[in-house]
């Protein structure tokens, strides 16, 4: 596929899978990471993935607000997921979760996830339909395998 | 009477001021508060700061009904410009005091206390840093025990001020011997101790401008 997979991704808003936002410094790395991800998933098949990163293309930062906006935007999915980088883009996501309404919150998780194995793995099991908690917990053990293989 | 005097409205404009001091003072001390933050941590929270009051400093105060209402986008904006953990923190910090402050009357020490508690307190909530942490929260802690002081004391709003800004410098000035455990600086252990916190810094200086300019 020669077509960014990042910018796919967010055209199609599917709620019948678990809703992915990615939280970061840096609006390029986010596109890379969701670029990553979705080659892992098919197009068919591939849950929505909203980006929050950066203050502008070039600006590192992380903003509530926008994080805020791209929750929002996945209130209609079963649940959502949030993967952040560090330092900032916890305390932006969790204050996003206090501009949203109770029903939009409740659906929203903070992964503690490495990013990008948290969103490859997130990316893969939403993508199979099941719930938030599934989502998440399988996101949380991102890790092991990259631990187990180099031991 | 010298006692109402002493004693201002609330307006936006006084806000307004306060607001725009604090930016110049930020934008002065760009260079010194990145030199801090390149201590102990990643080098931007001059420019983060500077950022983000210089678009506070763009709102209209007349745009704005009353000053909790300017003192509530101030923090909206402070979100959305400042980047990195001084964003939901100092957003925090005035969310909080448009939230605990009457849109209307007079202030006094005891009123301008509890406001700053309960920045404080967002401040806490959001960054979960306690005292001795090295962190902002060291300064605004004993700016806000000095406000109290006085006010129970029965002390003037400028006296509060005053207090509280002593307070601040001091609060501020105790981080130098603490070791950092939040925070970027966290990872330099040991090694963050000798170094002035750049967000207790930042935090003096918003203290010390209200003192120079709300009274």
């Amino acid at each position: 596929m020669t077509e960014s997979h990042a910018e796919a991704a967010a055209q199609t808003l599917r709620t019948d899978l678990v809703g992915i936002v990615v939280v970061s410094h840096s609006r390029p790395l986010a596109r890379a990471a969701v670029e990553l991800a979705s080659e892992m998933v098919q197009a068919d098949s591939r849950p929505t993935i909203r980006i929050a990163a950066g203050l502008d293309e070039h600006t590192l930062g992380t903003d509530a607000a926008a994080v805020s906006s791209a929750v929002e935007e996945l209130s209609g999915c079963p649940g959502i997921l949030v993967l952040v980088d560090l330092g900032s883009s916890i305390l932006s996501a969790e204050m996003a979760g206090e501009f949203l309404g109770p029903e939009v919150s409740a659906k929203m998780r903070i992964s503690p996830a490495p990013l990008v194995e948290g969103l490859l793995v997130a990316a893969i099991t939403a993508s199979t339909g099941v719930d938030l908690e599934a989502v998440a917990s399988e996101a949380a053990r991102a890790l092991e395998p990259k631990q187990k293989q180099i031991g | 009477m010298g006692m109402l005097i002493s004693m201002p409205e609330l307006s936006t404009r006084l806000v307004s001021t306060w607001l725009k001091d604090y930016a110049d003072v930020i934008n002065e001390n760009t260079n010194y508060l990145t030199d801090l933050d390149r201590q102990i941590g990643d080098a931007d929270h001059g420019s983060n700061m500077s950022r983000g009051m210089a678009a506070v400093a763009a709102l209209d105060p007349t745009t704005f009904p009353d000053a909790p209402a300017l003192l509530k986008k101030t923090g909206m904006t402070l979100v959305s410009t400042v980047g990195g953990a001084s964003g939901p923190l100092y957003g925090t910090f005035f969310l909080r005091l448009g939230t605990s402050l009457p849109a209307t009357g007079v202030l006094d020490a005891a009123m301008w206390a509890a406001a700053m508690k309960a920045g404080l307190d967002g401040i806490v909530a959001r960054g979960k840093a306690s005292l001795g942490d090295k962190t902002l929260v060291d300064c605004l802690s004993t700016a806000v025990d000095a406000a109290q002081k006085a006010a129970d004391a029965g002390k003037s709003f400028a006296e509060a001020l005053a207090a509280a800004s002593k307070g601040a410098d001091e609060g501020r000035d105790a981080t130098v011997d603490m070791i950092a455990r939040r925070g970027r600086a966290s990872y330099l252990g040991e090694r963050s101790k000798g170094h002035l916190d750049p967000g207790a810094a930042s935090m003096a200086m918003l203290i010390d401008s209200a003192a120079r300019t709300l009274a």
